[in-house]
């Protein structure tokens, strides 16, 4: 590996990206690939994520199904990480290319932080990732789109905060909460259903984002609900001024039991 | 057609170095030691924003000491090498070893083949995993000579007698709040006191989480400073 030393003139600055660029690593540099096909290729696509605001700041939920077609490729793939400590990012879409941006994406913000010797704001890795999310469009024409959540504390507002994106890199800051993923409209409905106008609680918070999935996962194939069979869970994380903090299994486990609780002998057993 | 003056390569290298070491021994000297549970770096510097300490990776801090842009640019080749680095591969792949001979590399051909050698000294410090005592100080000079560590090292122009003083005190496995104190005494000298406004003080330490580095407040460098 080179040594990445640059003249003033074409310093890539603190970006990594423009770093990967310079020394030819850039994951978005595709060259003839993405010319040859138009059909939409098979491969694992993650579904279901929300992100809602709650007293402390925002909870971060998604299941843990990937399904590739009509088949369930992954029982235990994870779809939300923390970005940095104070933000989490957490993805629905082709599996592979949206693990991979999070991986650039955490390096991106780490990377800024110790060449500058300053964070990030909030606002500024949100356009990051947006700029991250435009430049994979020519693989997102392809049917591999990826399609984050991301939210966090901003530390210069003091408030939890949460962004959506379209496959464009399109930013729109959303108010209380925002799903996306294939199973994203049933979540949201019971969401909408569980907000009162008074801040949840964390606990009501944890519980809401459980029960979001598991709704989702009754109605939509490709969502995995809660898995007590193979103590598969959600994963479920808070970003507050503590920053990023993911629940334990054992916390979602209990949840889970008394989501499904709740379901005993209602609707007829449907 | 005038014939360029003859001088012996022995008188050019003599030059360049005798430049380089001038305008490091203008800066202000670091030490850099292993204690018992983290390696410290303590640098004077009266400046609080431009730093000669920073965090490469999970593992590994840097130290320069000499012209403040020349390393701080090798300071930002060094995080983008590891950076790239652990995404091409593994974070477990980025070592300080690897980093120290491309930093070696780097200053020794520019000292053999550029008009101008760096005036720099730099420090690639490694907190070894679970065994403190097998962490690493790779300290390399102007000229691209590498020098590794276990114990401690003395960065700048005055370093010989800086680690003179320290090695006289320097005990294996002390604590963080001992280390400081000794080499604060160190750097001081015997007609100097310096006080936490002096100093830029950063640690490795396994208690900060994956990464390791932390850079000490001005508080926090006080209340050690009163402890010991």
């Amino acid at each position: 590996m080179s040594f990445p030393l640059f003249s003033p003139i074409d310093d890539p600055g603190p970006s990594f990206l423009g770093t990967l660029e310079k020394v030819g690593l850039s994951p978005f540099a595709y060259g003839e690939s993405a010319k040859f096909s138009s059909e939409v290729l098979s491969v694992p696509h993650g579904t279901t994520i929300v992100a809602f605001k709650y007293e402390d700041g925002v909870v971060m939920a998604g299941d843990r199904r990937a399904t590739e077609g009509n088949f369930i490729a992954h029982r235990r793939i994870e779809k939300v990480f923390a970005a940095d400590r104070y933000s989490g990012v957490a993805i629905a879409g082709a599996a592979g290319p949206a693990i991979e941006m999070v991986k650039l994406f955490q390096t991106q913000l780490e990377h800024y932080e110790k060449v500058e010797g300053v964070t990030l704001s909030l606002e500024g890795k949100a356009n990051q990732l947006g700029q991250m999310i435009r430049a994979n469009l020519p693989m997102a024409m392809q049917g591999l789109a990826v399609v984050p959540l991301f939210a966090g504390w901003d530390l210069i507002r003091e408030m939890g905060r949460i962004f959506a994106y379209d496959i464009t890199g399109g930013r729109y800051e959303e108010v209380a909460f925002q799903t996306t993923g294939s199973g994203g409209r049933d979540a949201k409905g019971t969401i909408k259903a569980g907000l009162r106008p008074t801040p949840l609680t964390r606990s009501e918070a944890l519980h809401l984002a459980v029960s979001a999935l598991t709704e989702a996962s009754e109605e939509d194939s490709a969502t995995g609900g809660p898995d007590l069979a193979r103590g598969i869970y959600p994963v479920v994380a808070t970003i507050s001024v503590n920053g990023f903090e993911r629940a334990s299994d054992d916390e979602i486990a209990v949840i889970s039991s008394e989501v499904f609780e709740n379901r005993v002998g209602i609707g007829g057993g449907q | 057609m005038s014939m360029p003056y003859y001088v012996a390569p022995e008188q050019v290298m003599k030059d360049r170095a005798d430049y380089a070491r001038k305008g490091i021994s203008r800066g202000r000297s670091l030490i850099s030691v292993v204690y018992d549970v983290g390696i410290l770096v303590c640098a004077e510097n009266p400046s609080k924003s431009l730093h000669k300490i920073s965090e490469i990776y999970d593992r590994i801090g840097f130290a320069g000491v000499g012209k403040y842009n020349e390393f701080d640019q090798l300071r930002v080749a060094g995080i983008r090498h590891a950076d790239t680095k652990g995404y091409a591969y593994s974070r477990d792949d980025v070592d300080a070893r690897s980093l120290a001979n491309v930093y070696a590399s780097y200053l020794g051909q520019v000292f053999t083949h550029e008009m101008k050698p760096l005036e720099v000294e730099i420090l690639v410090a490694e907190l070894a995993r679970n065994d403190t005592s097998k962490s690493q100080l790779f300290h390399i000079l102007y000229d691209g000579t590498v020098m590794d560590e276990s114990n401690f090292t003395v960065l700048g122009g005055d370093s010989e007698a800086i680690a003179t003083r320290f090695g006289a005190s320097f005990v294996e496995g002390m604590s963080l709040s001992d280390a400081l104190a000794k080499a604060v005494a160190a750097l001081a000298g015997p007609d100097r006191v310096l006080t936490a406004d002096d100093l830029e003080v950063a640690i490795l330490e396994d208690s900060n989480g994956r990464r390791t580095f932390k850079r000490l407040s001005s508080a926090s460098l006080k209340e050690l400073l009163e402890k010991s």
